[in-house]
């Protein structure tokens, strides 16, 4: 068995062309394997979680009843860069499958608004946004190695609340950076071997055994894509994560969600930052 | 690459007698077995040792799909029929003479003798690079050598070209889709009849296949009905060598007349594209028109929208217009 369909080009050169395409179900297997194993241990061994007390104690008065998370920008970013992602890869992966359709262009139209998407996400992010927010840091280190003993019955502090983004979120926007620019990029020049309305039609833009190896990082890159996404749309559909979900689509979070999970050192959220709706009494004073 | 060795590598020979019971190997083997009908083209493949089936199921001794037969409405061809015995057939000279005129020419008396209908619709393109085996898109890999700066692309598509350049080569598949024909398919769900244009499928759609059939899947027979019985037909092929040769550029068409006046008409043409092509745009724009060298002209011009060359068949663009032009206007006139 072997992770790569090799052939032999007419130089005789043994080259690879692209990955197996079992891999496609081996990730599919992946994702679903996660799901049950993830699902069956929050239903019946995990503990509940416990965090740090806030230092200082927060005043929930001072934090507005709608906490702000998404930019509506952000948010736009967000499902235009789903809706891309979740058309490449069908259209990438149904017709490996048995589902025959006329692919090429609508997956090289889709990369298209993914690469667009994605270089005005890191613009955007870089300048309007807090850069370091998605990045872990030296306490999200720390606390999870504190989680990590305490699952392990080992005895550790209580972790902190999280910042902005949970370590969770951090380390998946770090896998699928990992996946999503090697796709991009493998992408962006595998348009040279289809008609497209950007460049030239180039085959021989490299020799044979570095297009095999772009075919295969691209494939690799897919694969790992379907089962991330299958893990992000888990996620985003677990009740314990709904607020974070109904946030990419309302933009805010309640402050009961905010203060429960979120450490407001480490997020700071003032009353001036109230996403709209904030205002009604009740919620003030609760 | 390719190494002509004359000896087939070994594979595992199955001869059912009956439909059911090549239906039967045939969703046994799946993707492993290989379907030999006049075996023209198997055997290239098999010889040249690029396909290497581990089951070979070999309909020869199938009697239910030889032979023509008369329905309540129009014929049935077996698909092991041959294509000497579909060029003689006297139904099919005389009200369908399209047929018969493609398949006569269908390379040479020795071949059609031992090629038939259903292999004919059904066989893999010539692109030389694909045949040499050599691992193009069509083959599963990720290039077309045939479409490249200097790639040997004379034979090559100038339609509907998507990463595979090769072309269908059925003389007879044109005809069929201009007699409106419908292709009965056995699979493993039962019986299924699609039209003749359906059966074949671009790159777009399959880039390793030239038509729909699936592992597990067999033509057993081609059905013309009785609406274009007898009205006036054109086949034309052009090709290298006219004693034997795949064509370069083929058309047929059947067109009803009301008065001297196209009344309605079905026009193909093959070897432009991964598969046939029924123009029914210049059908649309043609009804209700005369059938002569303006209207041909035009139906030229208009066959030939979107065509884009490659490096070394440019001249399939006139070849194509004028083919078009003849099939409606008529050769003196179009001449």
């Amino acid at each position: 068995m072997s992770f790569l369909q090799w052939a032999i080009n007419p130089w005789g050169l043994r080259v690879p062309i692209h990955i197996a395409w079992f891999l496609i179900w081996v990730a599919v297997i992946a994702g679903v394997g996660f799901f049950i194993v993830h699902a069956t241990y929050v239903r019946y061994f995990a503990k509940p979680r416990q965090f740090a007390p806030d230092t200082p104690p927060i005043v929930p008065s001072e934090i507005p009843a709608r906490v702000p998370r998404h930019s509506q920008v952000a948010r736009a970013f967000h499902w235009v860069m789903a809706a891309s992602m979740l058309t490449l890869l069908c259209t990438a992966f149904l017709p490996k499958v048995g589902v025959q359709f006329n692919w090429v262009t609508y997956h090289w139209i889709a990369g298209t608004v993914l690469t667009i998407s994605i270089l005005f996400h890191i613009f955007h992010a870089s300048f309007w946004l807090d850069f370091w927010s998605i990045w872990p840091d030296r306490i999200d280190m720390t606390d999870a190695y504190y989680r990590v003993l305490r699952f392990i019955g080992r005895p550790a502090p209580a972790p902190r609340k999280f910042a902005k983004y949970p370590l969770e979120n951090k380390l998946y926007h770090g896998a699928i950076i990992v996946a999503g620019l090697c796709a991009i990029a493998t992408g962006v020049v595998m348009m040279f071997r289809v008609h497209t309305i950007f460049f030239p039609r180039n085959p021989y833009l490299f020799g044979d055994m570095t297009w095999g190896t772009i075919y295969v990082l691209h494939g690799l890159a897919g694969v790992g894509l379907i089962a991330l996404v299958m893990v992000h749309i888990y996620f985003g559909i677990r009740p314990e994560k709904r607020p974070i979900t109904k946030s990419m689509i309302y933009g805010w979070m309640s402050r009961e969600f905010y203060l429960e999970e979120h450490d407001p050192t480490r997020w700071v959220v003032s009353p001036s930052d109230a996403a709209p709706g904030s205002s009604d009494r009740s919620a003030r004073t609760e | 690459m390719a190494v002509i060795r004359d000896v087939m590598p070994a594979f595992e020979l199955l001869q059912p007698n009956s439909i059911a019971e090549a239906q039967n190997l045939l969703q046994q083997n799946g993707s492993d077995a290989w379907v030999l009908a006049g075996g023209l083209d198997s055997f290239d493949w098999l010889k040249d040792r690029i396909k290497r089936p581990k089951t070979v199921i070999d309909l020869s001794g199938v009697e239910e799909l030889r032979g023509i037969r008369t329905t309540s409405d129009g014929i049935e061809i077996g698909a092991m029929t041959t294509l000497t015995e579909v060029a003689q057939d006297p139904t099919i000279r005389g009200k369908y003479s399209v047929l018969a005129e493609a398949a006569e020419l269908v390379a040479s008396p020795q071949i059609r003798n031992q090629g038939t209908i259903g292999g004919n619709v059904s066989q893999d393109t010539r692109c030389w690079y694909y045949r040499a085996g050599w691992p193009c898109y069509r083959a599963g890999g990720n290039i077309c050598y045939a479409d490249t700066p200097d790639g040997r692309n004379r034979e090559h598509a100038i339609l509907n070209a998507e990463r595979c350049v090769a072309v269908n080569p059925s003389d007879t598949a044109p005809a069929l889709i201009a007699l409106d024909s419908k292709f009965v398919i056995s699979t493993s769900k039962g019986q299924r009849v699609v039209d003749a244009e359906d059966y074949f499928v671009g790159p777009d759609i399959d880039i390793t296949r030239l038509h729909i059939l699936q592992p597990g899947d067999l033509l057993t027979a081609i059905r013309i009905p009785t609406t274009w019985a007898n009205q006036q037909f054109y086949f034309e092929k052009v090709r290298d060598r006219n004693v034997w040769d795949f064509p370069l550029l083929n058309v047929a068409s059947a067109m009803t007349l009301s008065g001297a006046r196209i009344q309605q008409i079905r026009i193909a043409v093959n070897a432009a594209a991964a598969r046939p092509l029924r123009l029914k745009n210049v059908e649309r724009a043609v009804r209700g028109m005369p059938p002569n060298a303006a209207t041909g002209e035009m139906a030229g011009k208009l066959a030939v929208e979107g065509a884009v060359p490659l490096q070394f068949n440019a001249y399939k663009i006139p070849l194509m217009r004028n083919l078009v032009k003849r099939a409606i206007g008529g050769v003196e006139q179009a001449a």
